[in-house]
Parts: C-alpha cells; structure tokens; sequence
C-alpha cells in the first residue's frame, strides 16, 4: 500500500498507514526524492507510528532516505518508533546514529523549525 | 503434544514476508504472550523469511504453538528453502557478515530475539532455520 505524502510548507510528512513490504518501502524512498526535488523541501517527517516491526529492512531503507534527503539539502525525521519496536531493534543490533528520530509529529516537526525555521 | 495448530506459509514474495510475520503474531496472542515478546518473534521471523526470497527465492515457513515438558507455551517457527544453502556457516552468524549487501544482521539479530534458535544448512540443499519464543512464567 502506498504511503501518501502530504506537504505541509517547506516540510513533507509521510505517514505510514499500514504493514509495508520492501517493494512499498523501496516505493516510498522514490517517492520521496521525487517531492523532494519537485517542492525543493527543507524536512521530511516519515511517520512510523503503525508500524509494529521495524526490521533490518525497513531500519536500512529509512537510513538511506535520510542519506539521500540530506544531499538534497533536506533533513528527515523518523517519528512514533513505538517502544516495543525500538526495543527489537536495539536487540537486533540496528542503530539509528545518523538519524534524527522524535517522539511524535509534533516534536519532529518542532525540530525541523528549530533548524529550518526562518530561512 | 498435541498439535495445537499448525500454519503453514509459502514464502515467495515480500507481502509473504509480511503474512509470515502477521500469523506469528495472531498466534502469539492466543497464548497471551507478552506484547514485547510478540514484537520480537514478528521482528525475528520477518528476517528469517526475507533471507528465503533474497537468498534462496522460495520456501515455506510453519508455525505452530508447542508446550514442553513443565507445560510452558511457545510459538515455534521453522523456516525452511531449497536454495543455496550457507557455506560458512559461523560467518553467517556473525554481526556484519553479509554476501547480499546487507547489514549482516539478520541472522544473528534474529538470534538474539528468540529463546530457541537452530540452523541447519549445507551447500547446494538448502536452509531449515528454527525459532521458538517461549511464554513466560
Ligand atoms: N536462507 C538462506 N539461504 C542462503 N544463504 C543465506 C540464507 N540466509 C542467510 N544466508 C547467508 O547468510 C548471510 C548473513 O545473513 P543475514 O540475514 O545475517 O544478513 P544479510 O541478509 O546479508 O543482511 P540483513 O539481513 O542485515 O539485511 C547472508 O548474506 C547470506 O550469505
Ligand atoms: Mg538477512
């Protein structure tokens, strides 16, 4: 199922619906380049709130958008890793170190202003 | 030990990646395994089954709930493929260590969030990977 991506000025946020397979993840990094270059974006809030298994996968596949986003100019925040879910991955040995995560929408957008606000 | 259920799921693309994990879990909950726990089997079980369609394109994967011997319930995963098999097993199992540019965390990931992991595997016959995650008390 596609992730429907919704800009809001000079952020994008993308929030995740529902279960995602690889070929919706790989979907959604297209995706998001694409309006990233289209709106010329600052920030990219990719919300995980759904999802109830963030796997090696889908861990990778956020890290890359947020690589890719970054050359582009524009900073992603990954909000809503429930706790059960962040727990798995620190099990699983994934880190998020070159990625900005917030609590929720509010708190991730809050930040992108913080360091894109005004310009 | 009378089997309870028994699912099993063909394994050939990556929405069947997903039912894999999906079914896991609704069974997790029949025991009133802990929410945790069940995110952990999910978690453990969707990179067992990406390693069937990334490494061995297909294979199957059964579920089914298992009591031992002081009645204690579990959800047991085997994982099974008829593809390339693991060369060098102990490698595989090592954090980092991958041959599909990966993370190389899949397997000893997965490892880590189970109770029971076993791997069986030779060249050329294929991959048999066994999960279980036990309910506590
Ligand atoms: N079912 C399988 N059949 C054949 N080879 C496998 C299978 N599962 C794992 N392997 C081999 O073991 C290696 C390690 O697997 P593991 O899942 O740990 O890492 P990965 O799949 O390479 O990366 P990641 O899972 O982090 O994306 C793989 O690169 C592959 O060579
Ligand atoms: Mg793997």
């Amino acid at each position: 199922m596609a992730v429907p991506i919704l800009k809001q000025g000079p952020f994008l946020i993308a929030s995740i619906q529902s279960a995602l397979t690889d070929t919706d993840v790989l979907q959604l990094r297209d995706d998001v380049m694409a309006q990233v270059t289209r709106h010329r974006s600052r920030g990219i809030i990719v919300d995980v709130t759904s999802l109830d298994v963030m796997d090696s996968f889908v861990s990778r596949s956020l890290q890359g958008i947020a690589r890719m986003t970054r050359l582009r100019g524009a900073e992603t925040v990954i909000v809503g890793i429930q706790p059960e879910v962040a727990f798995a991955m620190v099990q699983l040995g994934m880190s998020f170190e070159d990625v900005q995560t917030a609590l929720d929408l509010e708190e991730g957008l809050a930040l992108l202003e913080a360091g894109f606000g005004g310009t | 030990m009378a089997p309870d259920a028994v699912e099993r799921i063909a394994i050939e693309s990556d929405a069947d990646v997903v039912t894999a994990r999906q079914r896991a879990r609704a069974l997790a909950v029949t025991l009133d395994m802990p929410s945790t726990d069940q995110t952990l089997l999910a978690t453990a079980i969707s990179e067992i089954a990406r390693n069937i369609t990334t490494y061995a394109k297909r294979g199957e994967v059964c579920i089914e709930l298992v009591r031992d011997a002081n009645g204690r319930r579990g959800v047991k995963v085997v994982a099974r493929d008829h593809g390339p098999g693991i060369a060098d097993l102990e490698r595989a199992l090592t954090d980092g260590y991958t041959t599909g540019g990966g993370l190389g965390l899949g397997l000893p990931g997965a490892r880590r969030l189970v109770d029971e992991f076993d791997i069986q595997t030779a060249p050329g016959e294929g991959t048999t990977v066994t999960l279980v995650k036990w309910t506590r008390g």
